[in-house]
């Protein structure tokens, strides 16, 4: 029930945020009837509506995993914005051995799997983007080289 | 006869040596695919769309490479649900009602094949009735204009939401939330921005690559890390594999109702292959009857759903190449494709790109031919495949999507939103909302409010504009009952649940 109660709260409330921030659209001296406003106003609505819907008759709670598998997810989100942050300043290689053996280690959790899984998937996919598929990945930069 | 000719024009283009050698790589790469639990049809083709683009083939090669691994990975997702109770996508549901009793009492072999032969009659018939069906809706989508488009889209969206899922308010809000996610970016008619708060990154609005890779890919590694790769390993020995000559036979009748069942389903847009495979298998096992025994490892049980979903899928083309409306999530997948290779489908497609048509509808005739012959030796070595372990197989999956979209535009921000949409998905998923919705909504937001402005402009604001022809009054009245009938029928339409051990 709650899951279901809350998360309709949420969407309603996104909703009319999104609204409020259509409604804050530029308009330009040109244009038709129904403006570059309309349509998303038109959706915002139809979402409030649903998600109230939602609030009012949700469905029975679904099995929440417990806290700390949670927090083994939220980990895992964090390791891969540090990813996404990561890549560019930091090549292929190394970011890539360390988010696969993390979340190897998370799926099943065996050190020695996962520190193999992160090397050898680093080492394989970087061969196979690089030179199979000739994808522009830079190994590792210049300046952790020396 | 002009269809003759046509053929004969796609079969010279997609029976070069290259094409065909990248048909056979695609089923083969697809087949794996949708045998891996975890991926699945649209994961797969999702995740494949960037780095196609990044091999630079051209339009008619990619398309050839892409369908081969669509219909090679639907073949693939029988093999988990057969062996291992697990559907490798929602379609194939259905298969593990019979095949995997079938494969418990010893016949896992015969239940392969059987799957195999069946899927093909029902890709062939719809592959048959896409040739000659699509010119025709070619030339009644000339009659579209923006307001048949609008309630088109309407209607797509409506149906989806009803068959997808057991409430229509979340399959409503999950539309909704695509829509929304479309309408981010540059405005076309006005060229100043809309919804992005000032984020530069934002001003090219939200790629669907990214949301159909989050959405299904990273959500399925979130899955993964919760049920901590806890899914039976391989229960069913798999012995000498022999084809079931008279099971096959026996099963011609079926094969053939099944096919046109699913056709019809597949053609509705909004409807996939999930409910051709459904209606399938329900009528087949009202016409067999108490004696039919479906439900306990019959042959009609596995051919019925299969030769049903195939034939959807087939169908579910028809719609999408003609109309440029996706009648679900694979084909959602295979639309977003068909954008990324500046193909845009719909009436004209026919008449300015008809090499790229029919070279694709050849190419399906091929892959089928290449599916069914490679299926029966090389069983073996898709079941040896799938040995592989979560822990090995979901981080791969994971970097590959990183790279994928990250070679598509070089920018840390779409990882960003990767991961966000992960994240979201994972969330839907526990609520029972349909992620589906939020895809169609992205691709299909543009077009819509396109239609809506284009049909408001022609008729100086006049709402009833939008009910105008009898074609627009005809998919509101279908949509409004599509959207509406799902919450009297679920009480007779009642999904048969899983087997469990």
């Amino acid at each position: 029930m709650q899951s279901d109660r809350i998360f309709g709260l949420v969407a309603t409330v996104l909703a009319l945020t999104y609204i409020v921030s259509a409604n804050q659209t530029q308009i330009s001296f040109l244009t038709d009837p129904v403006g570059p406003k309309g349509f998303p106003i038109l959706i915002g609505i139809i979402w409030a509506i649903s998600a109230m819907f939602m609030v009012l008759r949700p469905d029975p709670q679904p099995d929440w995993p417990g806290l700390r598998t949670f927090a083994a997810l939220a980990f895992a989100v964090l390791i891969l914005i540090g990813y996404a942050y990561a890549l560019k300043p930091l090549g292929f290689v190394l970011p890539t051995a360390v988010a696969a053996g993390v979340l190897s280690y998370q799926i099943s959790p065996n050190p020695k799997h996962a520190v193999l899984t992160g090397i050898g998937l680093s080492g394989v996919l970087f061969v196979i983007f690089k030179y199979a598929l000739g994808l522009g990945l830079v190994a590792i930069p210049r300046w952790l080289l020396g | 006869m002009d269809i003759l000719a046509n053929l004969a024009l796609g079969f010279s283009i997609a029976l070069s040596p290259y094409t065909l050698m990248l048909a056979v790589i695609g089923c083969f790469l697809g087949t794996i695919i949708g045998a891996l639990p975890g991926l699945g049809p649209s994961n797969g083709v999702a995740i494949l769309i960037p780095l196609t683009f990044a091999l630079g083939l051209d339009a008619t090669s990619a398309l050839v490479l892409m369908t081969a691994v669509y219909y090679g990975a639907m073949y693939g997702g029988r093999i988990s649900s057969i062996l291992l109770n697990i559907p490798g996508d929602e379609p194939a549901l259905m298969t593990t009602l019979d095949g995997y009793p079938m494969a418990k009492a010893g016949r896992a072999g015969d239940a392969l094949v059987l799957s195999g032969v069946a899927s093909f009659v029902g890709a062939f018939l719809a592959t048959l009735g896409l040739i000659f069906l699509a010119p025709l809706l070619a030339r009644v989508a000339f009659l579209f204009g923006p307001a048949e488009y609008f309630a088109l889209y309407l209607l797509a969206f409506c149906t989806l939401g009803g068959m997808a899922s057991n409430n229509q308010a979340k399959a409503a809000i999950a539309s909704c939330i695509g829509l929304a996610i479309a309408m981010i970016g540059v405005d076309n008619s006005s060229g100043l921005p809309r919804l992005t708060g000032g984020n530069l990154h934002l001003y090219d609005g939200v790629d669907f690559l990214v949301a159909i890779v989050g959405l299904f890919a990273i959500t399925e590694v979130f899955f993964f890390i919760e049920s901590h790769g806890k899914h039976s390993s391989l229960g069913v020995k798999l012995e000498k594999v022999s084809i079931p000559w008279k099971e096959i036979i026996e099963c011609r009748w079926v094969m053939l109702r099944s096919s046109v069942v699913g056709f019809i389903a597949g053609v509705l847009p909004g409807a996939g292959a999930s409910l051709g495979s459904f209606l399938a298998y329900m009528s087949e096992k009202s016409i067999a009857g108490e004696k039919g025994g479906f439900g306990t490892g019959v042959a009609k049980g596995i051919a019925a759903p299969e030769a049903g979903n195939n034939a959807a899928a087939g169908g579910a083309l028809v719609p999408m190449l003609t109309l440029g409306v996706p009648g679900s999530g694979t084909t959602a997948v295979l639309l977003a494709l068909l954008m990324t290779l500046n193909i845009t489908p719909g009436p004209t497609l026919f008449t300015e790109n008809p090499d790229v048509v029919w070279g694709l509808i050849a190419s399906l005739l091929i892959a089928n031919f290449v599916l069914l012959v490679m299926n029966v030796p090389m069983v073996k070595i898709f079941v040896r495949v799938l040995q592989v372990p979560a822990w090995v197989l979901m981080p791969g999956v994971t970097m590959i999507s990183f790279v994928g979209i990250y070679s598509l535009t070089g920018s840390y921000f779409d990882l960003l939103l990767m991961v966000g949409f992960g994240v979201l998905g994972y969330i839907m998923r526990k609520l029972d909302i349909p992620t589906v919705p939020v895809i169609l909504g992205i691709l299909l937001g543009g077009h819509m409010e396109t239609a809506l402005r284009r049909a408001m402009l022609l008729s100086d604001g006049d709402w009833i504009y939008l009910f105008s022809s009898p074609i627009a009054i005809g998919l509101w009245l279908a949509a409004v009952s599509g959207f509406i009938a799902p919450m009297f029928l679920r009480r007779f339409l009642k999904k048969p649940q899983r087997i469990t051990d």
